[in-house]
């Protein structure tokens, strides 16, 4: 009888955290080729469209880069909790309560012109932060699961926002549960003349490597890891865990938060029911394949903008259901979980069966 | 206001209530025998989801309801099995497995359903399940047709709350099960197979979240959506620790939440109360949150939930 | 000559480059109390595990019964008759003794037999003298009881071969008497008991053969008698003259550290009451007791982990109101914990990160918020080499590093503090002789540098080498503290049953 057997390692080579989010992602496209085949698509053709499209014009990857900004921030979102084993799943809702701050802010005639865009920010990021306490605050009080927390507290903020766009926050002029548009001031400038490209791509761009600085040069940093890896070391040790897990949900809750700014000032100028596809939900995949590294988190983010914008590209192309672009993420997890395994551990085949 | 109130609360309300914490019952049930074993199975919603669509589809075109029912448990026991891989074999996160069997199986769920019935302008939809009267029984006024003039799988759900009890508590397996989820060691040392217990747990489970998938697209609606489940299954996750992880007072609480639910559904319906009815849809969950606060401090998880078992790591 | 009940030949075992076992042989007859002396990291456990399948030996066979057998699995191990009481206890605490004893049984029909295992329990109650309520909940019981349990559930399973791996860590000298009645009597029904110790004295007394391991391989097996000096046995089992430690007298000087009728909330722990204790510069405080009588719980109000309900904690006659680890850090309190793994160091992070947890904060790891990784890296390298610490390099992830380099990373971290007091709780547990030695010499170190040193331990021996005073702790209380001229094991025995010396 042959068995694997898991071996620990000592340390990590540092090439594997790129090699094996890129073996990850092959071994899920080999995996949902099948998939393909069995939509009667050719592969080639299918994998051609959906990764070849969103880089193929210069309009084409400005789109793109647009799509990657939200998933930015949501991946560093995730990557920042889930190293405090803070288990946030609550990035959409964080999403949409920063997109509900900055369309308020957004729209309020009595504010000065310049100082819209960034109090639309600080708004946009202190909602999500606020929300994302709720969920750390009943953990550290009460003993709350978080992860059920922050999923429930999805549905509730989006159940709230339904609302206030069907009542009182409903553009009069819109059929739709939309909100009022914000102030032309507060949309964010483009960073590129005649394309989409906006402010909020280059905010996500700069806030990777301060997300990275954060986590590796400051004390916070290394006291959201050590209460991540072994809070009663890291509390034995002098830290809080308790505080320590209110700055990581504060922090966590601010990027998704930023999201959802984003969206608003940068793209729809105001708030309506489609206004995150289930980005919340994509940033987990994005801060796993990314190792939890802020920094990987920027390529991460692209890979998978290009996937949903691909997929519906090859969806019409095609015939076979844009939905593959969500096996393709819910696989990309799955994979990068086990290809993590072996930073910790090398397999051994071992035959068992002495005497 | 008298009316309103005795317009809701009529014999319709608890039969409704029971419908409604049917596939509540099954799939915290379900649940909880992965967690008992020490696993946190958070693919429940996404098993749920997919289960839905696979009963729905076998179930559109064989015709047969059972076989439907079949297909459903069938696919939350593969996906019962995947969480197995990840999480007892490989022992990776159980919170980070689940999310993504939650994610694959929703990604799953969407493909095919599009695949196999494209884009319909009317969505397709089953000859759902009948409520099976219980000769004599039903005809007993009040109670008759609240408990028996149902779907079979109220009944079936019923039932599997006392035989999920019995195995629980009553049986070798069960012990062993209980063993598993509060001391791996304890239980390897007494002989016991921890991988395979847990296996068999997630299995089991999964059988049950695919029946409560089942009974939502076959039972209560007719038809495939994607907001079938919404939610039902974060729900139970929460159901469980409300429950403290008793197969009795897990039911208890899905009758309470399903009490609610068919309360706000009454209320939506009822006009009295001017708000948006997205107010009243955001209710159970608010109550479940407030609920979760109110036990977790007391509630006491099995000791080895979320701890993976290697044998001879040192 | 009987058929032996189980013969091991040429048992190798390794782990990476550690040879654990090497060529071990041993055998066991009907009737043999067996007696399994090494020291710490002689292989003893590593054996036993292999035994019971736990392991998997890289070389060498097992015969039970005169037939070979493969052994793959705790379920193997049982079904061939073999039962092991582990050092620490595989008991479920939330369920009932009787639950924990039909764990893995067959039940009867459908249902669980319980009216089989009581049955059986109150069989097991009249042959060896081993009785518990079936009723009562585990977490409940007392340490000598539960293991008492592990020994029933042993017998359950029908085991004819008894292994107990250090069972008297955990017993007070006058419980482990009552131990030594039932294993006599098992023998005497025809079992086979292996003994797992290090303690001579037990050995001498209960065993009829010894086999000594020494460094993984077998330095003699020979059969019990009083021409067997304990001189000769300890040589055997460390290889050299037993010399101990070297402790030159030493002026005390100020209370550094002192407890004044301490008492905590309890809860879910075990309520210290009362405590009164004090430590003096030069000195050495061993504090003994039966583990779970409170020796946790006052490791844990001098790191500032549990706060005090009443009385006062000075710290180099200060009163600390709010205690907390950083405030107990900031007066100079050491703490080498006896949970290294899992409240001492992260073993999932780098060395590097282990070794300035506590210290990360200050300078020169930080500034202004901003980790310095280069000072750190100098830090970890400097204490690496100054330890000898066996690991890849400041890198090196944390668990990867043997139990030994371990205490010697967190002794490194602590002492480069320069604490006022040292606490240390089981500091040489799972050490081998080497590395025990230099965390006493660390000890005596910073005794003669005038500092204090407190060691919580269930090693009476190890208490008497190295203590001026111990003191004993009972449900939460000191019973006495005794100068060491005045300590004896029977005393101090008595003590941490609960007695009041006459």
């Amino acid at each position: 009888m042959i068995r694997l057997r898991l071996e620990q390692r000592a340390a990590t080579p540092a090439w594997f955290y790129v090699a094996l989010p890129v073996a990850a992602m092959l071994a899920t496209l080999l995996l949902c080729a099948g998939l393909v085949v069995l939509a009667g698509g050719d592969v080639i053709e299918a994998y051609g469209t959906l990764f070849l499209s969103p880089v193929a014009s210069r309009f084409a990857l400005v789109e793109t880069a647009v799509k990657a900004a939200p998933l930015i921030f949501t991946g560093l979102a995730v990557a920042i909790a889930f190293r405090a084993k803070f288990w946030n799943i609550g990035g959409e809702g964080q999403l949409l309560m920063g997109a509900m701050a900055a369309a308020f802010i957004g729209g309020r005639e009595g504010l000065p012109a310049v100082s819209l865009i960034p109090l639309m920010i600080l708004a946009g990021a202190l909602a999500g932060g606020i929300w994302a306490l709720v969920p750390a605050l009943l953990r550290t009080r009460y003993k709350v699961d978080e992860v059920v927390v922050s999923l429930l507290l999805n549905f509730i903020v989006f159940y709230g926002m339904m609302a206030l766009l069907d009542g009182v926050w409903k553009d009069p002029l819109s059929g739709y549960p939309d909100s009022p548009d914000i102030r032309e001031e507060a949309g964010f400038p483009i960073l590129l003349p005649r394309t989409r490209l906006h402010l909020g791509v280059g905010l996500a761009l700069i806030a990777a490597p301060l997300v990275f600085v954060l986590m590796r040069k400051t004390v916070l940093g290394f006291a959201i890891r050590a209460v991540g890896e072994n809070a009663q070391a890291a509390a034995y040790a002098g830290f809080s865990t308790a505080r320590v897990t209110m700055a990581t949900a504060l922090l966590s809750g601010a990027m998704a938060g930023l999201a959802g700014v984003g969206e608003v000032a940068g793209l729809h100028y105001q708030v309506m029911a489609g206004i995150s596809p289930g980005y919340g939900y994509t940033g987990i995949v994005i801060a796993m394949l990314a190792g939890l590294n802020p920094l990987g988190v920027v390529p991460a983010a692209f890979f998978f903008a290009i996937v949903i914008t691909g997929a519906e590209a090859m969806s019409r192309a095609t015939g076979i259901p844009v939905y593959l672009s969500d096996v393709i993420q819910g696989t990309a997890l799955i994979t990068m979980l086990i290809a993590l395994l072996f930073t910790r551990y090398r397999l051994r085949l071992k035959g068992v069966g002495h005497g | 206001m008298d009316d309103i109130w005795g317009q809701i609360f009529q014999v319709g309300f608890f039969a409704a209530l029971l419908r409604i914490a049917t596939p509540l019952i099954l799939a915290s049930l379900g649940e909880m025998f992965a967690e008992r074993a020490g696993v946190l199975n958070l693919g429940i919603e996404g098993i749920m989801l997919l289960a839905a669509m696979t009963g729905f589809s076998t179930a559109y075109f064989t015709g047969s309801l059972w076989l439907g029912l079949a297909a459903a448990m069938a696919t939350g026991m593969v996906m019962g099995a995947l969480m197995g891989l990840l999480t007892v074999s490989l022992g990776l996160s159980q919170h980070v497995s689940g999310i993504g069997v939650t994610l694959l199986c929703t990604g799953f769920a969407f493909f095919f359903y599009r695949l196999i019935f494209g884009q319909p302008g009317v969505p397709p939809s089953i000859e759902a399940f009948a409520t099976v009267k219980v000769p004599l029984l039903s005809d007993i006024p009040l109670i008759g047709p609240v408990l028996f003039d149902q779907f079979a799988l109220v009944y079936i759900a019923l039932l599997a709350v006392p035989v999920a009890a019995f195995v629980l508590f009553r049986t070798p397996w069960g012990l062993s099960l209980r063993a598993v989820g509060e001391s791996p060691r304890a239980a390897d040392s007494a002989g016991v197979n921890v991988a395979l217990t847990r296996y068999q747990a997630l299995i089991l489970g999964g059988a049950f979240m695919g029946a409560a998938g089942a009974f939502l697209s076959m039972a209560q609606f007719n038809a495939f959506t994607f907001g079938v489940i919404s939610g039902r299954g974060w729900v139970c996750i929460a159901l469980v620790v409300f429950g403290q992880w008793s197969p009795w007072k897990c039911a208890a609480g899905a009758l309470i939440f399903a009490a609610i639910d068919t309360l706000q559904l009454r209320l939506q319906a009822s006009n009295v109360i001017d708000v948006p009815y997205q107010v009243f849809l955001m209710l159970p969950f608010v109550l479940t949150i407030v609920a979760m606060a109110a036990v977790s401090r007391n509630a006491r998880a099995p000791a080895a939930l979320l701890t993976p078992f290697r044998k001879e790591e040192r | 000559m009987a058929q032996a009940l189980l013969e091991m030949r040429g048992i190798t075992k390794r782990f990476g480059a550690v040879v654990a076992n090497d060529r071990v042989d041993l055998s066991l007859l009907p009737g043999d109390i067996l007696g399994l002396l090494g020291e710490n990291g002689a292989g003893k456990t590593t054996l036993m595990n292999v035994l019971f399948g736990t392991y998997a030996p890289d070389e060498g066979t097992i015969a039970i019964d005169g037939k070979p057998v493969a052994i793959h699995s705790a379920a193997d191990a049982l079904a061939l008759g073999i039962g092991m009481v582990h050092q620490h206890f595989h008991l479920v605490p939330s369920m009932t003794v009787l639950e924990n004893l039909m764990i893995g049984l067959p039940g009867k029909g459908l249902r669980l037999d319980e009216a089989g295992a009581r049955a059986r329990l109150a069989d097991v109650k009249a042959r060896f003298g081993l009785g518990l309520d079936p009723d009562a909940l585990v977490s409940g019981l007392a340490i000598g009881e539960q293991q008492r349990l592990e020994i029933i559930k042993v017998l359950f399973r029908g085991a004819r071969i008894v292994i107990l791996d250090e069972p008297t860590a955990v017993l007070t000298p006058q419980e482990a008497e009552g131990l030594f009645a039932a294993l006599r009597a098992m023998a005497a029904e025809g079992f086979g008991v292996v003994f797992i110790s290090h303690k001579l004295h037990e050995i001498r007394s209960l065993t009829h053969k010894v086999t000594v391991l020494r460094q993984g391989r077998i330095a003699a097996s020979l059969a019990m008698s009083d021409a067997i000096t304990d001189r000769q046995l300890a040589e055997l089992m460390c290889g050299h003259e037993l010399t101990p430690p070297v402790k030159p007298a030493s002026e005390t000087g100020e209370v550094l550290l002192s407890l004044d009728g301490v008492s905590t909330a309890g809860g879910r722990r075990v309520r210290l009451r009362d405590v009164s204790l004090q430590v003096r510069g030069g000195e050495i405080l061993g504090i003994a007791g039966v583990s779970g009588n409170g020796q946790r719980e006052l490791a844990d109000v001098i790191a500032g982990m549990l706060p005090v309900a009443s009385g006062t904690l000075q710290v180099g006659g200060l009163a600390v109101r709010e205690t907390s680890p950083r405030v107990m850090q900031a007066l100079g309190i050491g703490r080498v914990p006896e949970d290294r793994m899992t409240t001492g160091l992260i073993t999932s992070l780098p060395l590097s990160d282990s070794m300035v947890l506590p210290l990360v904060a200050k300078k020169p790891f930080s500034r202004f918020g901003f980790i310095d990784h280069g000072a750190i890296r100098r830090f970890v390298t400097e204490q690496i080499t100054a330890f000898g610490i066996r690991a890849a390099g400041p890198d090196a992830r944390t668990g990867t590093l043997s139990g030994g380099n371990l205490q010697k990373a967190l002794l490194a971290r602590e002492l480069s503090q320069d604490p006022r007091v040292l606490l240390a709780a089981q500091p040489i547990r799972g050490l081998d002789v080497g590395a025990a030695r230099f965390v006493h010499e660390q000890f005596l170190a910073l005794r003669a540098a005038g500092r204090a040193v407190i060691v919580i331990s269930e090693d009476l021996e190890e208490l008497f080498q190295i203590s001026d005073r111990i003191a004993v702790f009972f449900e939460g209380r000191v019973m006495d503290v005794l100068p060491i001229a005045q300590a004896s094991v029977a005393r101090i025995g008595l003590l941490m049953s609960g007695q009041e010396a006459a």
